[in-house]
């Protein structure tokens, strides 16, 4: 049964529209006009089409149309803004390009962009034109653009099948995709035959070459038909995307997945494009993964650059593209399949002689036998298309390897020939056995091949009876042939595979070792500088390659970091600008920009670029290497997080010292209006109720009120001067007047200024006698007995006794006030010299939170420390200590006793 | 330039602050009939009226719009000698000094206490009118007879050096009045020891060993922190 539950859109489906809605916000939109052929009439429709726009108010601009010299044509173009054309110089001859600075620059909101498919004059900054559409669409402006139906990707064989000519100039699938509205621009062949002949779509003579090579009318109908086909699948997405967007329930069928492994074969372009047309057809996701094999590493250059050609190729045709590693092909795509839920694997069909089965089963085969519930396609792809692509030009054969093989068969012969007289012929083929082995530990697989043959050979020759025939007189010794060879065979395959897995191993490991060396050196680099020092000295190590890295600066990009003698001129700099901007790599190596001197790839993190990385690499191979690509993309990641970290470890500093910065302000103001309005409010309310002639205070009461007011005026002062001395601290005003200064002196003073407080208090100093001066500023030194004094008054009871001493110990001058008051807590008493900390007292006496702090600030400038410690038996100590050089006590000595 | 009262006979007191409330406040604590008063509100006021005035004292703030205070009392002290009482709010030891060695008899730092006030100017007045000073010094157990080179200490006699003598009969010679380190050191030392501030250190302590009974809180010779010692007078 159906509910309204089911009814509704799942989340995934939602989620997919309200993407593909936020990707296109922002974005141009692309109207196609799709022909069968030339001539049809496609850019005359996207003329009439333009005017219109025009008409309706909006602002259209010809980027690039070619009128081929149509009367008709270059009428409609009137009245049109055209943008000059570029003219690109190659080999002498200017080439006129779409100027796409001047289109990106006059911003219209719609430019007409003429044949699709062309590919641009080299020196462009894209190859293909399609790759111009895009960025202009990218910009957010409408393209109206022409093109036929055969220069599609996918249709491309196909339509060379039909025609016989192979069209060069191929635009991806996706562009069709992409296209908001599609316009089947269509004649019947009939007429357009009849308008060939009239001249109106080439000229005479190259009319007549294009009726005999493409403008046959099996061929036009062919290419009509599947335009209409390839417009009416359109048609057909679009309904189902809609039904599926609002949930209309439809016959869809099951989500399929195709996957297709490619190997570097020239037929896997061929296999591609099938499987894409097969997942056109079913409406299927379809994956495209290449997988290395340690065999793989192997492989030519040329392979290994077909193999990332065909990858670019599904790529731009749609599919998902991985790159697996594993020992075993079958396996490894099986693996896949399960992970991604494929459900048909396609397969092309076995080209190998069928004798070779026997030797190892084929790909296929070992698929069908793994696949369980995956269907396996099996699609012919041999035989039908004779474009074969160059076969990679074999290795080089070292010959001395094989001479080396026969010396070891001759050799091994001669060791045998007096051992005959003592061994079994069987044990005689032992020791051919071990030659067999050493050949293939230290040769390599063929050589061990013709070692276990020559081997066999020789062991007939030799040492079977009859000697010195081919000849064998017990057939038995066909057993011993036969083993001899397989068991050579065996030995040298197992070991040369054992050897390419080691070496795969090896180029795995030294990758790991890099990234590794790279992440290492970037989790200890602390700001930016680090990280690009790690970032190049580690792809410098590991490619052998200069680089820059490039980040914004002030909207522009700006060289932060480059290899030494490496210089990025203009044009370099705009290429890394491109590949900034789109999020893509481009330069050499890409598809885009590829005449650049260095490959550029984006620093990207969660989707925002942070920089570009350009590398200029040693060996031009890694250009297009999957694996050092796959590094290098990956060192740029590691930079990419490292770098985000650096930025969010800075904000958070930055907010952290500005949460600190605003709680001391708001401390402060607290502090400073608490501190300010209470002793205002005594002498305030003093005054008033003084100055109130009626009021009928007694004497004594009025004694009271000026006592305390006074009191509060001292307190008043006393906290400004506090505030002023902070100020001074903080702000490094303060300036040491170090001079000699006589230790009982300094006491005596800070003594005489808090006479008044100190009332009848006892108070016991100790200083001994031969004290010596101590070079400090006495005035700032006073201060901090004072604030220590005054807080050993304020804190503890009226007759508690106080105590003062100095003494010199180790170079060290210790001041000590001590009191038998309640003490601190243990854990305050660090605390009690930070910035505006009151020990809670339950009088609530009135400390302003800043003598001790202004205590410890003297203290450090001296070069000493304060510390508060509590006493046995109650009370607290302050503990000042003062560093005394040397030189100065005996200085100061002899000063003392020369008089 | 103003007088309030012309009560000849009186000794006159110049007050000079540029603060409104300041020369207010101090007119109504000195108004009690010992002084004929009359201010100024800037430097070149209290220059004209120093000069029309022939003031007894005078009390001087150095933050003056016009000019420093401290050029004032240099200018005053081109041809008088009238004691010049600084009140400033600058408590930094080096505007005491600068303003003590121009010339300025005493410095009091703002907010200060009436009596203080009072107590500083009946000293610096006495000083001014006295034509030679007293032979013999008294105060509180301590007697310095400078006729004879006698010094009793609570009623017996004291030996000193003939360095902590010198210094005794100067701070005997200004007593109240704070002699600043470097006037002290070139009076006994002589210019070439002006900086020698660790000698004069030791001999106050010595002195203040022989003459005080706790050397740690001294009754006679007081230390005017960063600027000098005086010796109090009551």
């Amino acid at each position: 049964m159906r509910t309204d539950q089911e009814a509704r859109p799942s989340p995934e489906t939602l989620l997919r529209v309200a993407q593909a809605e936020e990707a296109e916000y922002g974005r141009g939109k692309l109207k196609i006009f799709l022909g069968y052929a030339a001539g049809v009439g496609k850019t005359y429709a996207m003329l009439e089409a333009a005017r219109q726009r025009k008409g309706d108010g909006r602002d259209v601009v010809a980027g690039y149309v070619e009128s081929h010299g149509r009367p008709e044509t270059d009428l409609l173009l009137e009245g049109l803004e055209v943008i000059p054309q570029a003219r690109i110089d190659y080999l002498g001859v200017l080439l006129p390009e779409m100027d796409i600075d001047a289109v990106l620059a006059r911003r219209p909101h719609i430019a007409l962009v003429d044949e699709l498919a062309h590919t641009n004059a080299p020196g462009s900054r894209h190859e293909k034109r399609w790759q111009d559409v895009e960025e202009l669409l990218g910009a957010g402006i409408d393209v109206y653009t022409t093109v036929n139906i055969q220069h599609f990707e996918s249709l491309n064989d196909v339509v060379a099948q039909i025609t016989g000519v192979v069209v060069r100039e191929t635009v991806p699938d996706r562009l069709l995709d992409l296209a908001v509205e599609i316009r089947l621009v269509d004649i019947p062949p009939e007429d357009l035959l009849q308008r060939l002949h009239e001249g109106k779509i080439y000229i005479p003579e190259k009319a007549a070459l294009a009726t005999e090579k493409f403008f046959k009318p099996g061929n036009l109908m062919a290419l009509r038909e599947l335009s209409l086909r390839r417009a009416a699948s359109r048609v057909d997405d679009q309904m189902r995307a809609y039904m599926e967007s609002r949930s209309i329930a439809g016959p869809w069928p099951v989500a399929e997945r195709l996957l297709v492994c490619v190997s570097g074969s020239p037929f896997s372009e061929r296999l591609i494009r099938t499987t894409r047309r097969l997942a056109d057809e079913m409406k299927a996701a379809w994956h495209t993964v290449y997988i290395e094999t340690p065999g793989g590493s192997r492989y030519t250059r040329e392979n290994r650059a077909r193999v990332w050609r065909d990858l670019r190729l599904a790529e731009s045709l749609g599919a998902q593209v991985a790159t697996l590693s594993s020992t075993s092909v079958a396996e490894a795509l099986i693996d896949y399949a399960v992970k991604n839920n494929v459900t048909k694997i396609v397969v092309g069909k076995p080209t190998k002689p069928r004798w070779r089965e026997f030797l190892r089963q084929p790909l296929v085969d070992q698929i069908i036998r793994h696949s369980g519930p995956i269907d396996v396609h099996v699609v012919s792809i041999a035989g039908e298309g004779e474009r074969t692509v160059p076969k990679g030009a074999p290795r080089p054969v070292d010959w001395s390897e094989y001479l080396k093989s026969l010396l070891l068969v001759l050799f091994t012969s001669l060791v045998c020939e007096p051992a005959r007289w003592y061994l079994a012929p069987t044990n005689l083929v032992m020791i051919f056995l071990l030659a067999v082995v050493l050949a293939a530990v230290r040769l390599g697989r063929r050589p061990a091949v013709l070692t276990a043959t020559l081997s066999v050979l020789a062991f007939d020759f030799f040492f079977v009876p009859p000697r010195f025939t081919f000849a064998v007189t017990d057939a038995e010794y066909f057993i011993t042939f036969g083993a001899l060879f397989t068991v050579g065979i065996v030995i040298s395959s197992l070991v040369s595979q054992s050897r390419e897995r080691a070496e795969a191993i090896r180029d795995r490991e030294v990758q790991t070792a890099s990234l590794y060396h790279l992440s290492r050196d970037l989790a200890v680099a602390s700001d930016l500088k680090g990280i690009l020092d790690a970032l190049l000295k580690n792809i410098t190590e590991s490619h052998d390659a200069q680089i820059a890295v490039l980040l914004p600066e002030k909207e522009r990009l700006e060289l932060k970091r480059g290899s030494d003698g490496l210089v990025l001129d203009l044009k370099e700099l705009a290429v890394a600008d491109w590949a900034f901007r789109n999020r893509r790599p481009a330069g050499r190596g890409t598809e885009t920009l590829i005449s650049a001197a260095l490959l550029y790839l984006p620093i990207q993190s969660s989707g925002a670029a942070l920089g570009v990385l350009g590398v200029r690499l040693g060996n031009e191979a890694d250009y297009t290497s999957q694996l050092s690509r796959r590094l290098l993309e990956a060192f740029a990641t590691q930079a990419a997080l490292a770098i985000e970290r650096v930025h969010l470890g800075k904000q958070a500093e930055q907010a952290q010292i500005l949460q600190a910065r605003e709680s001391l302000e708001r401390a402060l103001l607290n502090s400073i209006s608490h501190d300010l309005r209470t002793p205002l409010v005594s002498i305030t309310g003093a005054l008033g109720a003084l100055r109130d002639k009626g009021s009928p205070l007694e004497q004594e009461a009025r004694e009271d009120l000026l006592d305390a007011a006074w009191e509060d005026a001292g307190r008043l002062n006393r906290f400004v001067g506090n505030l002023l001395d902070m100020t001074r601290l903080e702000s490094g005003a303060l300036r040491l007047k170090l001079i000699p200064c006589d230790v009982q002196d300094l006491l005596g003073c800070a003594l005489a200024a808090l006479e008044p407080q100190l009332g009848k208090r006892s108070i016991e100093v100790t200083v001994p006698s031969g004290l010596p001066l101590v070079r400090m500023d006495m005035v700032l030194m006073a201060q901090v007995v004072v604030n220590l004094l005054d807080n050993a008054v304020k804190y503890t009871p009226r007759q508690s006794s106080i105590e003062l001493a100095a003494r010199l110990a180790d170079g060290t001058l210790i001041l000590e006030v001590c009191d038998r008051g309640r003490g601190i807590p243990e854990n305050d008493l660090k605390r009690v010299f930070d910035k505006f900390y009151r020990v809670p007292v339950p009088e609530g006496a009135g400390g302003t939170g800043l003598g001790l702090s202004i205590c410890r600030g003297i203290v450090e400038a001296h070069g000493g420390s304060i510390r508060a410690e509590n006493r046995e038996g109650g009370g607290l100590r302050m503990i000042v200590e003062l560093p005394v050089p040397e030189s100065e006590r005996e200085e100061a000595y002899r000063v003392q006793y020369e008089e | 330039m103003s007088s309030m009262k012309n009560n000849a006979g009186l000794p006159r007191l110049l007050m000079v602050d540029d603060e409104v409330t300041i020369l207010r406040f101090l007119r109504s604590v000195l108004d009690t009939g010992e002084f004929s008063l009359y201010q100024a509100d800037n430097g070149h006021g209290a220059l004209a009226a120093a000069a029309a005035v022939r003031p007894d004292i005078i009390l001087l703030d150095l933050g003056l719009p016009d000019m420093e205070g401290v050029e004032v009392i240099r200018r005053i002290r081109e041809w008088s000698k009238v004691p010049i009482i600084v009140l400033s709010v600058r408590d930094g030891e080096e505007n005491k000094v600068g303003a003590l060695d121009a010339g300025a008899d005493d410095y009091l730092i703002k907010p200060f206490g009436v009596a203080e006030l009072q107590a500083r100017i009946r000293v610096s007045l006495r000083r001014s009118l006295q034509q030679a000073p007293e032979p013999v010094y008294r105060c509180s157990g301590l007697e310095v007879d400078l006729a004879q080179r006698r010094v009793l200490v609570r009623g017996e006699e004291v030996q000193f050096t003939p360095t902590e003598y010198e210094l005794l009969r100067l701070l005997v010679s200004h007593a109240g009045k704070v002699l600043t380190h470097g006037q002290i050191l070139r009076q006994i030392w002589g210019t070439a020891h002006a900086d020698q501030q660790n000698v004069l250190r030791v001999n106050i302590r010595n002195l203040r060993q022989k003459i005080e009974e706790d050397a740690s809180r001294p009754r006679h010779i007081v230390t005017e922190l960063g600027v000098g010692y005086r010796l109090k007078s009551d």
